[in-house]
């Protein structure tokens, strides 16, 4: 049976630690830089990506394997009206493995049921971004213990995919959610709900200092400027929404700060150099845990 | 067949059928909503008779529609449990009940509701079908996780 990584969500808990138990060997170096040798993978991204799509490519060659890419979406077939299912099904001949980012939700679990190779969603539309969420478990794992964390989610988490995959994923671990966002950004309510019927403890915050003393771990999205009617309103809400050092001076001494990149405005500079800044550490992670994925689904 | 309930015995609303389907103990209102589910138009040839409003003992009303030559799969009979599980099916063979059985709420449902999420992959010309995982609280889309928890008629297709 082909093996696929779509969401988070096919993971339980044990999936979840042996893939991160063994990033963190071919971390320590302990791995087989020709364990993929011989192996191809077709990177199809149909959306801009800078990390993910090097790291993905990064993570492939360290293990002895290349990769293939179509370039920009107007280069590739699509843009003539191929069908994704068609374009999938042509590239599984050509690829051990695929790699997909594609505007639409659900396209990765599309393109799945078409392709006869492994496929690995880097992120669909607002919907599943699985290789973050497990990077950025692995980054909290490197501080703490996962269980039992308290972690706030800040910025757009009503858009924001790599939210609503961490919150899910984080529901395995008995974390304590807290979430601060802008009117009309907050987290979905069929996704609260269902992290509520599990058992998870979400609490909503109006303001960052509010809990800053009581959580593990910051995690901050981007606030997108086109969600807002103008720029004005866009500055007065991304200011209250951002990290300074001035607010981090009441936290925990061993919280984390955590952002998937980009950031904009959303975390002050001179955060960069502070003991809980785990962002660029995070991003780095990606190559790791990326490799521990592809070993997963194309040894 | 001896039936209790009155509006059979009043014999006023629909005729006998000699060959075919009788759906019967739909929830009231919901009769066209099945004839919609099982995907009969204005162009089907067959004998139809849709009756709404029927006083029943047991339900208070209910609707009940019956289909002359035809005989329903499983997969039909399952999607009528969405909207009316109470539905009971009666398949008549020489004006005999040959077959009655009750409905069952399937675990998925295929090509039968569209997807609210404009931005899902079913919602764009792939040759898929949408799919639905049938869970206690609504449908869930399978391929964006959107969940219908109210109104699924309004999104059958």
């Amino acid at each position: 049976m082909v093996h696929h990584i779509i969401s988070i969500g096919d993971f339980d808990r044990n999936g979840i630690d042996r893939l991160l138990d063994h990033a963190g060997q071919i971390d320590r170096k302990k791995y087989d830089s020709n364990a993929l040798g011989g192996k191809i993978l077709a990177v199809l991204f149909f959306e801009p990506s800078t990390r993910t799509r090097l790291s993905f490519e990064s993570a492939i060659a360290r293990l002895g394997g290349t990769s293939l890419s179509v370039g920009s979406v107007e280069a590739c077939s699509m843009a003539k009206g191929e069908t994704l299912a068609d374009t999938v099904r042509v590239v599984s001949g050509y690829a051990d493995a695929i790699v997909i980012r594609h505007p639409k939700e659900g396209a990765a679990r599309l393109a799945a049921e078409f392709s006869t190779v492994p496929v690995i969603n880097a992120g669909d539309g607002a919907g599943q971004h699985p290789s973050q969420t497990l990077l950025d478990l692995y980054t909290i794992r490197q501080s703490m213990p996962i269980d039992n964390i308290d972690i706030a989610l800040i910025g757009d988490l009503r858009y924001g995919r790599t939210a609503h995959s961490l919150a899910s994923a984080l529901s395995l671990y008995n974390a304590r959610l807290h979430t601060i966002s802008p009117k009309g950004l907050e987290l979905p309510a069929t996704l609260s709900e269902q992290l509520t019927e599990k058992g998870m403890e979400i609490i909503e915050h109006d303001s960052i200092s509010d809990i800053i003393r009581e959580v593990d771990v910051l995690y901050v999205t981007r606030i997108q400027r086109e969600r807002f009617p103008d720029s004005a309103s866009y500055f007065n809400v991304a200011s209250s929404y951002r990290i300074t050092p001035e607010l981090l001076a009441d936290a925990k001494k061993h919280l984390i700060v955590l952002h998937p990149l980009p950031r904009v405005d959303e975390i002050d500079p001179r955060v960069d150099s502070l003991p809980h800044a785990r962002y660029f550490e995070q991003s780095r992670n990606g190559v790791p845990v990326r490799m521990a994925m592809l070993m997963q689904v194309m040894q | 067949m001896k039936n209790s309930e009155s509006a059979e015995n009043e014999g006023l609303l629909v005729r006998r059928i000699k060959n075919g389907t009788v759906i019967d103990h739909i929830d009231s209102g919901e009769a066209l909503n099945v004839v919609k589910i099982l995907g009969i138009t204005g162009t089907t040839q067959e004998a139809l008779s849709i009756a709404t409003n029927v006083q029943s003992r047991n339900m208070g009303k209910k609707d009940i529609v019956k289909l002359t030559n035809r005989e329903l799969s499983k997969e039909e009979v399952d999607r009528i449990a969405l909207i009316s599980p109470r539905a009971t099916i009666n398949i008549i063979r020489n004006y005999k009940v040959f077959e009655k059985k009750g409905v069952e709420i399937p675990t998925l449902i295929e090509g039968l509701v569209r997807c609210p999420n404009p931005g899902c992959i079913s919602n764009t010309h792939e040759p898929i079908r949408s799919k639905f995982r049938v869970l206690p609280n609504g449908l869930h889309c399978i391929y964006c996780d959107w969940v219908i928890t109210r109104d699924i008629t309004s999104h059958i297709i």
